[in-house]
């Protein structure tokens, strides 16, 4: 035997579409410049179908049911297009919550007898209550699946390979580096002094708020990998108070070259490459100084 | 089984790897190599490693090991043409290959060990 609540609920699906556009439609937060009404109804409808459609007796109780997977497909959808919309959470939320509303009504309306009212509105409420829970999962994934997105783009574009000099490559780190970023930075760096045939990267850590140990891991496992690629690495831009943390928390730097500005770090790599910056003489008949 | 060819040229020995390599392979290399340098009195040794995409600790061990071995044969050991991945492998297994000089490409390798023999 069926159960009877979704027996009613069933049969009297024209009317709780009718009912629930009703409440949506009188509702403040309805938002006709995202949505036509049109849409609005179809979108409901569908919900509704696929709601009534698989609902029984078994898995009235257990929200977690996959019987619930096409109900859940269109839910995910719903939350989906709506977060790329430009729906807050309140109003996607507000959405189900108003199906709730329309469902008991309807309940309310064909069972009489109070007992049995509580006990299935209690059960449908507490489906419903599911998949409002839900619809904000998905709506807090697909926004944290843009973040995730916008983080790989960071560590994309943050750590430029820039070529000084022929044979002379730098590379500004801005931020901390973690194992992520060192592997990018890395990547990147060695891929470049292969395309450049250059034999001295010069990495300049002025933008690196601090240094712990396993920054300096990082930075000495980056030093390493170069010399292995037959390149010389210096170190620049290392500030007073990195200087002072690095000896405090005993860390090795004596194989690696370093230097405390991006322009000491130029000269010693001019010096290993054997060229000289001089000031050009300029010819008395042409100085206008 | 593969043998990879030892080229020599005036003071020097040429390896180039073309393949990659497998345990025996690199064995057989190291014997070879040492044989070669006793052979020719060879005063350097020029690896080319640029068409090997996978390396793994023992390799990195049996390279290791033919630079120690050529020093102790007064022959010094430049390793040319690392790949990138490489190089970071080598470094996350720790290995940072102490003793052998490396270079980006074989003209560079060539001019290093040059110099370095002339300094002797």
């Amino acid at each position: 035997m069926k159960n009877e609540a979704i027996k009613v609920l069933q049969k009297k699906k024209k009317n709780i579409l009718e009912n629930w556009m009703k409440f949506q439609l009188t509702d403040d937060g309805l938002r006709e410049d995202l949505m036509s009404n049109d849409e609005l109804r179809a979108q409901s409808d569908e919900l509704l179908n696929a709601l009534v459609d698989t609902l029984n007796d078994a898995n009235i109780e257990d929200a977690g049911s996959n019987d619930f997977d096409p109900v859940t497909d269109v839910l995910s959808a719903i939350s989906i297009s709506r977060a790329k919309q430009g729906y807050t959470p309140r109003e996607t939320g507000a959405y189900v919550f108003s199906l709730k509303d329309a469902l008991m009504d309807v309940l309310q309306q064909e069972i009489k007898d109070p007992h049995e009212l509580y006990l299935h509105t209690m059960r449908i409420g507490k489906l419903i209550d599911n998949f409002s829970i839900y619809i904000f999962e998905t709506f807090i994934k697909g926004r944290e699946d843009v973040i995730l997105r916008q983080t790989d783009e960071i560590t994309e574009i943050s750590t430029p390979v820039i070529q000084v000099w022929e044979g002379i490559l730098a590379l500004p780190i801005i931020g901390t580096l973690d194992s992520a970023r060192t592997q990018v930075v890395m990547e990147n760096l060695l891929q470049k002094i292969v395309e450049s045939e250059s034999s001295i990267a010069i990495l300049d850590i002025s933008g690196v708020p601090a240094v712990d140990s396993l920054v300096a891991q990082h930075l000495i496992k980056t030093v390493s990998a170069t010399r292995l690629m037959g390149a010389e690495c210096i170190i620049s831009g290392i500030r007073p108070e990195i200087a002072q943390t690095v000896v405090h928390l005993g860390i090795d730097l004596t194989n690696v070259q370093t230097k405390s500005s991006l322009a000491s770090a130029l000269k010693t790599a001019f010096t290993m490459l054997q060229l000289q910056v001089t000031r050009q003489k300029l010819n008395n008949a042409t100085n206008h100084n | 089984m593969d043998k990879i060819p030892i080229l020599k040229m005036g003071k020097l020995l040429l390896v180039t790897i073309q393949v990659d390599l497998y345990d025996r392979l690199a064995e057989a290399l190291e014997g070879d190599l040492v044989q070669m340098i006793d052979k020719t009195g060879a005063q350097g040794v020029l690896i080319d490693i640029s068409a090997v995409n996978i390396i793994d600790s023992f390799m990195g061990r049996i390279i290791g090991n033919i630079a120690t071995m050529s020093k102790i044969l007064d022959a010094e050991t430049v390793v040319v043409g690392m790949q990138p991945a490489v190089a970071i492998t080598l470094v996350e297994l720790g290995l940072p290959m102490k003793g052998v000089f490396s270079a980006l490409n074989v003209e560079r390798g060539m001019e290093l060990l040059q110099a370095k023999i002339a300094r002797k």
